[in-house]
């Protein structure tokens, strides 16, 4: 074996203990963060008795869910209904292999970074509603069929976005999209008013599809439980609905790793000291916060109510921002 | 007390496992008793007690039991609040079935416990006591319990599982 490989080999071992790690950790601790963060908008304590300040309350639902019965109900399509919460927890992994967390820690930087996590993040949408259609249920399946609405409705603004900002920063490698902001938040994506103006609202409208994509209350159509008891969960018990819960926060986490990369300056400090990965995560937490923060402040959308504003509202703002910035790139 | 409207599944009897590890088994529970998710599941005055409990006054969030699970599919203990109907007899046995195993019961009012104020010569309606339909682990009296009643319910059903009482009995005076 030459040298090479040997690193090659190293470097995807490294890549599948950390990021599988990384992931279970941010997934158990996220869930801990939203109840007690939960508890406090509503005076309450939240988890407090299960270790210290509840640190072990994500370790006992892990146990639990992992020793609890399977159920495999009488009409489910088996192979289907087993491979869904597998193949739903796969893609967010995968593109957290090209995020980069700071000036050198990255397991793999590839040219087209970007594209490949839009790739990705797209299946596991597909999964949840083949997911949805294998478990045989009423509520599932109409839960399935909204899933497919509201996965067009937002994927279309959310890469018209990411399209114009590829526009301004021409480049598809995400390293380097970082690298274009050193030097102080003025340089950031979010606050690059030269390249468009409305940056600013191409950063709200990213955050809102952050939101539906990710499947995160007031747009959680997929497990809407006033109106289709768990959704497309209906039917999935133990660990089989544990790594559904997983997938959500692990998107959530590649979500908020894309906005700070693709807009907040990733690794770089606000005032241009200390560049490193702390900047990164804090960056990174402070929008899972934001995104916890949105869930238990607003109610459930409707599904129309959902629909209009993508089609009403986030498409065409979106394609006004990616004609604008065309028109500046153009002129100046 | 006529049944004949009441068709009951035959309960399936589950293999007890071939072999048990004493310490594995200890974690489980204590990890099973830390993490009881309810059923969003609510039958009469009762359950307005139990949303009571997990609001901000008493906060069963703080035992890890406030994951009000949608669906049985995802819940382990079904809190019976209220009285239960012989017509909504089988949408519980139903719900209690479709529970996986390991799965607790706790009946909460004097109507779950045993009919309550509805139990009187001639009465045709009521079920006497969820006990009558599925097994029941934990009795909490009261018409309505309060709020602490039931919080208290949670702990002798973590009690019951892992053989430890969490926090000191308080006396009376
Ligand atoms: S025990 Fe009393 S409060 Fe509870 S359901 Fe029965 S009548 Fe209502």
């Amino acid at each position: 074996m030459t040298e090479g490989m040997v690193m090659n080999l190293v470097r995807l071992l490294l890549y599948l203990v950390g990021m599988i790690g990384f992931a279970a950790f941010n997934a158990a601790y996220l869930t801990l963060l939203e109840r007690k963060q939960a508890s406090w908008m509503q005076l309450r304590r939240g988890p407090t008795e299960v270790g210290p300040w509840g640190l072990l309350q994500p370790v006992a639902d892990g146990v639990k869910l992992m020793s609890k019965q399977l159920l495999l109900p009488r009409d489910v399509d088996v192979p289907l209904f087993l491979l869904g919460p597998i193949m739903v927890v796969v893609p967010p992994i995968l593109c957290l292999v090209t995020i980069p967390f700071s000036e050198t820690l990255v397991a793999r930087n590839f040219n087209l970074g970007l594209l490949m996590i839009f790739a990705f993040g797209a299946i596991s949408t597909f999964v949840l509603m083949l997911a949805g259609l294998a478990s045989a249920n009423k509520f599932s399946s109409i839960a399935a069929a909204r899933i497919v609405a509201q996965n067009i409705a937002y994927e279309i603004p959310l890469l018209v976005i990411v399209l114009s900002l590829v526009m301004s920063t021409h480049s598809f490698n995400l390293h380097t999209i970082v690298d274009q902001q050193a030097g102080g938040f003025w340089h950031w994506n979010l606050l690059r008013l030269g390249t468009n103006p409305l940056m600013p609202v191409a950063f709200l409208i990213y955050f809102i599809c952050l939101l539906a994509e990710s499947n995160r209350a007031p747009f959680d159509m997929v497990e809407a439980e006033s109106e289709l008891v768990a959704g497309v969960f209906t039917e999935y018990s133990g660990m089989g609905f544990g790594l559904f819960f997983i997938a959500e926060y692990v998107n959530i986490v590649v979500g908020c790793c894309l906005a700070t990369i693709l807009f907040l300056g990733g690794w770089h400090c606000p005032f241009g000291l200390l560049p490193g990965l702390h900047w990164f995560l804090i960056k990174m937490y402070a929008l899972c916060v934001m995104v916890v923060w949105v869930r238990w402040s607003f109610p459930r959308t409707q599904f129309y109510g959902l629909l209009n504003l993508s089609w009403k509202i986030l498409i065409p703002l979106a394609l006004a921002n990616l004609l604008l910035t065309a028109v500046m790139l153009k002129l100046f | 007390m006529e049944e004949g409207s009441l068709h009951l599944e035959k309960q399936v009897d589950v293999p007890p496992g071939l072999i048990h590890f004493a310490a594995l088994d200890n974690f489980l529970n204590l990890c099973r008793a830390n993490s009881l998710w309810p059923m969003t599941f609510g039958l009469a005055c009762c359950a307005i007690e139990m949303m009571a409990t997990g609001a901000s006054r008493f906060d069963m969030s703080r035992f890890g039991c406030e994951v009000f699970r949608p669906s049985p599919r995802q819940s382990d203990l079904m809190i019976v609040s209220g009285t239960v109907t012989w017509k909504m007899s089988t949408a519980v046995v139903t719900l209690y079935d479709q529970m996986p195993e390991p799965k607790w019961v706790l009946a909460m009012g004097n109507c779950a416990v045993a009919g309550g104020p509805f139990v009187f010569p001639g009465q045709y309606s009521v079920v006497p006591g969820v006990d009558k339909l599925i097994p029941v682990d934990v009795y909490v009296p009261g018409c309505p319990p309060r709020p602490e009643a039931l919080i208290e319910g949670m702990l002798k059903l973590e009690e019951k599982l892992t053989g430890r009482r969490r926090w000191p009995t308080v006396e009376a005076k």
